[in-house]
């Protein structure tokens, strides 16, 4: 089981949480080409290794998460919230 | 045969007898017997038949790797196929049979498969039934199906029960700082030191008792041990397993709470599945005593040196009179002492050259005999031993010797720490060539192993490897910073010589390394020679480690035996993947309470009550629990719905529509969102008006369809659909915090703070203005279509009333927060009623939507665009939104496209079914060039009509004769295709 460390609720199962994507992905705008859009919707990278991924607190604070995630291993060497302005603000608090 | 019960020591205790029945013989052991033990000290012996030849199988070991007493406990629907007797507890009133045999395990008529065993080698079923790869394989396909029947029935090891699980299992959850596995010698030295440095231990123990191997140990207290781990404030679980290690140091425990009763009782389940979250683990799984392969091996009257010690010192069980033990290594020489105290006679043959002086010095001053370069050959017997026949070592060859009489063959080929947890973490064990086995690799998990699963055989070692265990998580954990240092692994004073199989030049023998499954050593040489040289290939070609001891006893005989046949080491042979469980958990614990109807959450409408008390008959519709239909004395579903939707129709009818997603969308950015959402327009929409929208995917597939009630310049209320309500919810979330966290939107999910009504027909109108305390409010002019009012029911209850239609009529959806559910309901019932309205279920709402060719989940699977679903006009060319650029790549703008499409009966007096294949006239064939997705018998048409989807839309297909295909109902009806509006096309009675 995986166990990943919320920045709102600690941290707690996998099974609270619902997997996402890959957290890498900048998408376009909404005006933006057919293609650039195939190319941000159909492309992944098969990552072994760390990889930045999102996670949604679903059955918790339900805040969408970016979780650095090893894919070999289940390691996970970072979370944080998903949504830029809050993650910069939760840094700074640190 | 010649076992019996000492009248003193052990852990047993004789103030309480307990009966047990053995296939129907009433015989008695005693509290703390296993039934294994309590069979042995009644001379039971031949306990089990094995699985492919039906030999006779006794007992092999004292523990969970038990590999010939496997037995099936209870009955009826408490029946419990393949327990391994040796770890089963006994207890008053327990009943157990043999299985695999046929009259009973003493007298198998499937011993006749033994004679013509040589056909029944590695990979035999697949040769013979399966065909030859690959040019019979369509043929070899058919020959297995029909002979699988039978060979399935004389292969089973026992057989379920076929009731219903009678017993009920719990799911528990716990947290500590350190999980200690096995409470042997090293793993109560951790627990204790890990405890006395202030850290939160849980000690977990499979067995009934605690103490590991201090159990087989002679004066060993269980008590004294109890009460110090309590002192140190350790949880101790008993009867216990961790089966499991997981990601993030989560272990997986199966606690066996009342398999050691007769009965259930209510209080408890019958077996918890624990999820423990610790922060290091201790693994003192202890090792397990090896086999050695040599002819007859498996005839009873045959088990490991250190089951016998057990069953001497634990259960004050002699299990033999004239006892032959073969060893390679120091550690059967105490329990050689042992027997020989207790009045047996004992002879120890020895495959090294030479042993410890001291050691044969007290062994000999006790009365036994030994020989060196020795070991057997073939055990004789034919139902259980009394001869071995012996074979010495002289320059590296065995040569066969004479026979020795003996009633029990006591065996040590060495010893396998127990490494199946940290394989569960991919943690790859390491071949050590001096001790022959397989010790824990590098790894960077926090898990410590200690004891003898790390390779440490002496006892003080263990304890001393314990103690630096305890203190190594103290420093890591933080609360205690000492030195500490791991003994290192080995200590037999003479070193142990790797034998695996005692094989002699020109003699065949028939010896086995599995013995639940029957892999003998020719097996392997077989799969050598047919070219399954890989561990996994081996292990699957020949079943080797597949029974229900998983390997523990053979697996190392058999991965040596292969590196000898590829002239390899062993490290380079490897070691096949121990995958949880280590031992076998019921399916039911892994349910836990999750059962019939608790299998998945249930949820309810604020009416739901109401409902059942009008009669409602119930469907599932997600988690949800919906009217289907409201039958009126003995009507059946088809005469109720049709009736509601005439009614309906007709005058007025009410349906719950509770169960619909529902978000509140909030902030000075609300429009904004919609707008990119929405393929349709949402900038202008002005206050007090709702719209209804399609969603798209990225991929510009439609998501899901809804309306969105404008309550205010920054407030909205959105509909979804019942089962894409939670979707919706988080695709939304996802949008604003990780895509567009510059907007300023708040969502709240109030889908279980309101309550919803649909009122339709004609009568609509005037049903809800007499309950309102201000009628005028939803006049044509105050709320013409898609208009939506904040305002009061007559008994002062707050509503949102929207003119909103799904079924083509004249129709408004309420809302109340929920609490006022039934109120308002009573309210609007009773004036409906009075108008010759009527409820509506679920059945007659999709009558409704059929007619007017509205689509719902059936259509929109995932599949569907936009303009297949005959909705094109709803997707702007003014602005951009979600799926705007990714609808319009060619693929799905293909005339060929299934569209949407209505369908009739072209005989108007029968019917088809959803699911069926739409095909050609004359070409009834694969995928057809459409489908049917949804059907219902249509009050206003009077006849049966679908929907569905049919390559190129109505457009191309009018006028012309289709067939609905229906393979699996195996029927063909002419249908013929129309416009999906199949009634009411220009919508003037939802205007009106
Ligand atoms: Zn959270």
């Amino acid at each position: 089981m995986i166990r990943i460390k919320c920045p709102f609720c600690g941290e707690r199962d996998h099974s609270e949480f619902t997997y996402g994507g890959d957290g890498s992905i900048k998408y376009p705008e909404l005006d933006a080409s057919i293609k650039e859009w195939v190319q941000a919707i159909f492309f992944r990278e098969n990552i072994c290794g760390m990889q930045v991924e999102t996670w949604h607190h679903s059955s918790g604070c339900r805040m969408w998460l970016k979780v650095e995630r090893d894919t070999l291993t289940h390691e996970i060497k970072s979370v944080e919230a998903a949504h830029d302005g809050l993650a910069k603000l939760l840094r700074r608090k640190q | 045969m010649t076992a019996k019960r000492l009248n003193k020591g052990g852990q047993i205790d004789r103030s309480k007898k307990l009966n047990f029945y053995w296939d129907n013989k009433n015989f008695q052991g005693y509290q703390n017997d296993t039934l294994a033990s309590a069979l042995l000290a009644n001379n039971q012996t031949i306990i089990g038949r094995s699985f492919k030849y039906h030999r006779p199988r006794g007992i092999m070991s004292a523990g969970v790797e038990e590999s010939g007493a496997l037995v099936t406990i209870g009955k009826g629907k408490y029946r419990d196929p393949n327990v391994r007797a040796t770890s089963q507890e006994l207890y008053e009133g327990i009943t157990a049979y043999g299985q695999n045999a046929f009259p009973n395990v003493r007298y198998d008529l499937g011993f006749i498969n033994s004679m013509f065993s040589s056909f029944l080698s590695a990979g035999f079923y697949y040769k013979t039934f399966m065909g030859i790869p690959p040019f019979e394989w369509g043929r070899g396909t058919k020959i297995w199906m029909f002979y699988e029947y039978f060979i399935r029935k004389a292969a089973g090891m026992g057989s379920a029960s076929r009731k219903p699980d009678p017993d009920k299992y719990e799911h528990a959850h716990d947290f500590c700082d350190v999980l200690v596995v096995g409470s042997g010698p090293a793993g109560i030295e951790s627990a204790l030191e890990a405890a006395q440095n202030d850290l939160d231990v849980i000690l977990v123990e499979q067995d009934f008792q605690l103490g590991g191997d201090l159990l087989n140990q002679e004066g060993f207290i269980e008590k004294e041990l109890i009460e110090k781990l309590h002192q140190a404030g350790v949880k101790v679980m008993l009867r216990t397993t961790a089966f499991g290690l997981y990601d993030n140091s989560v272990a997986g425990l199966l606690e066996r709470v009342e398999d050691n009763y007769e009965e259930s009782f209510k209080e408890t389940p019958r077996q918890r599945f624990w999820t423990i979250r610790s922060k290091q683990t201790i693994l003192a799984t202890g090792a397990i005593e090896r086999h050695i392969a040599f002819g007859n091996n498996d005839v009873p009257g045959i088990m490991t040196a250190n089951a016998a010690k057990s069953y001497l010192n634990r259960f004050a069980v002699l299990p033999g009179k004239n006892v032959i033990i073969s060893t390679n290594n120091d550690s059967v020489y105490d329990t050689a002492i042992a027997l020989l105290k207790s009045g047996a006679d004992v002879q120890v043959i020895d495959s090294r050259s030479e042993i410890d002086k001291h050691i044969s010095k007290i062994f000999l001053q006790n009365g036994g005999t030994f020989q060196l370069n020795s070991a057997p050959f073939k055990a004789k017997g034919a139902r259980h031993i009394n001869k071995v026949q012996l074979a010495s070592l002289k320059d590296n060859t065995w040569s066969v010797q004479g026979k020795e009489n003996c009633d029990l063959l006591l065996l040590s080929g060495g010893w396998s720490p127990v490494l199946h947890l940290l394989s569960h973490r991919k943690i790859k064990a390491e071949w050590n060539n001096e001790n022959a086995c397989f010790l824990p690799g590098k790894h960077d998990e926090p898990i410590t192993v200690v004891g003898s699963a790390a390779g440490v055989w002496d006892n003080n070692n263990c304890i001393e490897s314990g103690k630096a265990g305890g203190l190594k998580v103290s420093k890591l954990l933080g609360k205690k910073n000492q030195n500490f240092s791991f003994p290192v692994p080995g200590g037999w004073k003479k070193a142990l010589k790797p034998i695996y199989e005692i094989k002699c030049k020109n003699q065949k023998t028939k010896s086995f390394i599995d013995f639940q499954h029957d892999v003998t050593t020719s097996d392997i040489r077989l799969a050598h020679q047919e070219g399954f040289i890989s561990v996994e290939h081996l292990k699957r070609y020949t079943t080797l480690g597949m029974a229900n001891d998983q390997g523990k006893i053979g697996n190392i005989i058999g991965i040596a035996l292969m590196a000898e046949l590829l002239n390899k080491k062993i490290q380079e042979v490897g070691t096949t993947t121990f995958r949880p469980p280590y031992t076998p958990i019921s399916i039911g614990s892994l349910a836990g309470r999750n059962v019939g109807d608790h299998f998945r959450p249930l949820r309810k409408s604020p009416l739901h009550d109401w409902n059942l008390n009008q009669g409602a008959v119930m469907i599932e519709a997600g988690l949800w629990q919906r009217p289907w239909y409201f039958p009126k004395e003995k009507e059946t579903i088809s005469e109720a719905y049709v009736r509601e939707a005439e009614t309906t129709r007709k005058s007025v009818g009410i349906c719950d529509v509770t169960s619909l997603g529902k978000i509140f969308i909030q902030g000075p950015d609300a429009t904004e969102l919609l707008n990119r959402i929405y393929t349709n327009p949402f900038a202008k929409l002005p206050i007090g008006k709702a719209r209804y929208g399609i969603m798209l995917r990225d991929d510009g597939l439609v998501m899901d369809d809804g309306t969105s009630w404008r309550l205010s310049e920054n407030d909205y209320f959105m509909t979804t659909s019942t089962t894409q309500a939670a979707k919706v919810m988080a695709w939304l979330e996802e949008l604003l915090q990780i895509r567009w966290s510059d907007l300023k939107v708040h969502l709240t999910s109030v889908s279980e703070q309101w309550c919803g009504i649909s009122v339709a027909g004609p009568k609509s109108r005037e049903t809800i203005s007499t309950c309102l305390e201000n009628p005028e409010i939803i006049d044509n002019e105050n709320l013409p279509f898609m208009g939506v009012v904040e305002t009061k029911l007559i008994t002062n209850i707050p509503c949102r009333i929207a003119r909103i239609s799904f079924s083509g009529e004249m129709a408004f959806e309420i809302y109340v927060p929920s609490e006022f559910g039934e109120p308002m309901m009573e309210i609007i019932w009773k004036k409906a009623k009075s108008l010759n309205g009527c409820l509506y279920g679920l059945e007659a709402l999709g009558a409704l939507r059929i007619e007017k060719g509205h689509v719902t989940g059936a259509e929109l699977d995932g599949r569907v665009t936009i303009d297949d679903a005959g909705l094109g006009k709803m997707a702007s060319t003014k602005k951009s939104y979600i799926g705007s650029a990714m609808r319009k790549r060619g693929v799905l703008n293909d005339n060929n496209r299934e569209k949407l499409v209505g369908i009739f009966p072209k005989d108007k007096n029968t019917t088809f079914d959803a699911g069926a294949i739409i095909c050609e006239l004359e070409n009834i064939k694969g995928y057809g060039i459409g489908r049917i997705t949804s059907v219902t018998h249509s009050p206003e048409l009077g006849h049966w009509i679908g929907l569905g989807f049919v390559s190129g839309g109505y457009e191309k297909w009018k006028n012309k004769t289709t067939i609905a295909s229906d393979p699996i109902r195996n029927k063909n009806v002419e249908v013929e295709i129309v416009s999906p509006h199949m009634i009411d096309p220009e919508g003037g009675r939802m205007h009106g």
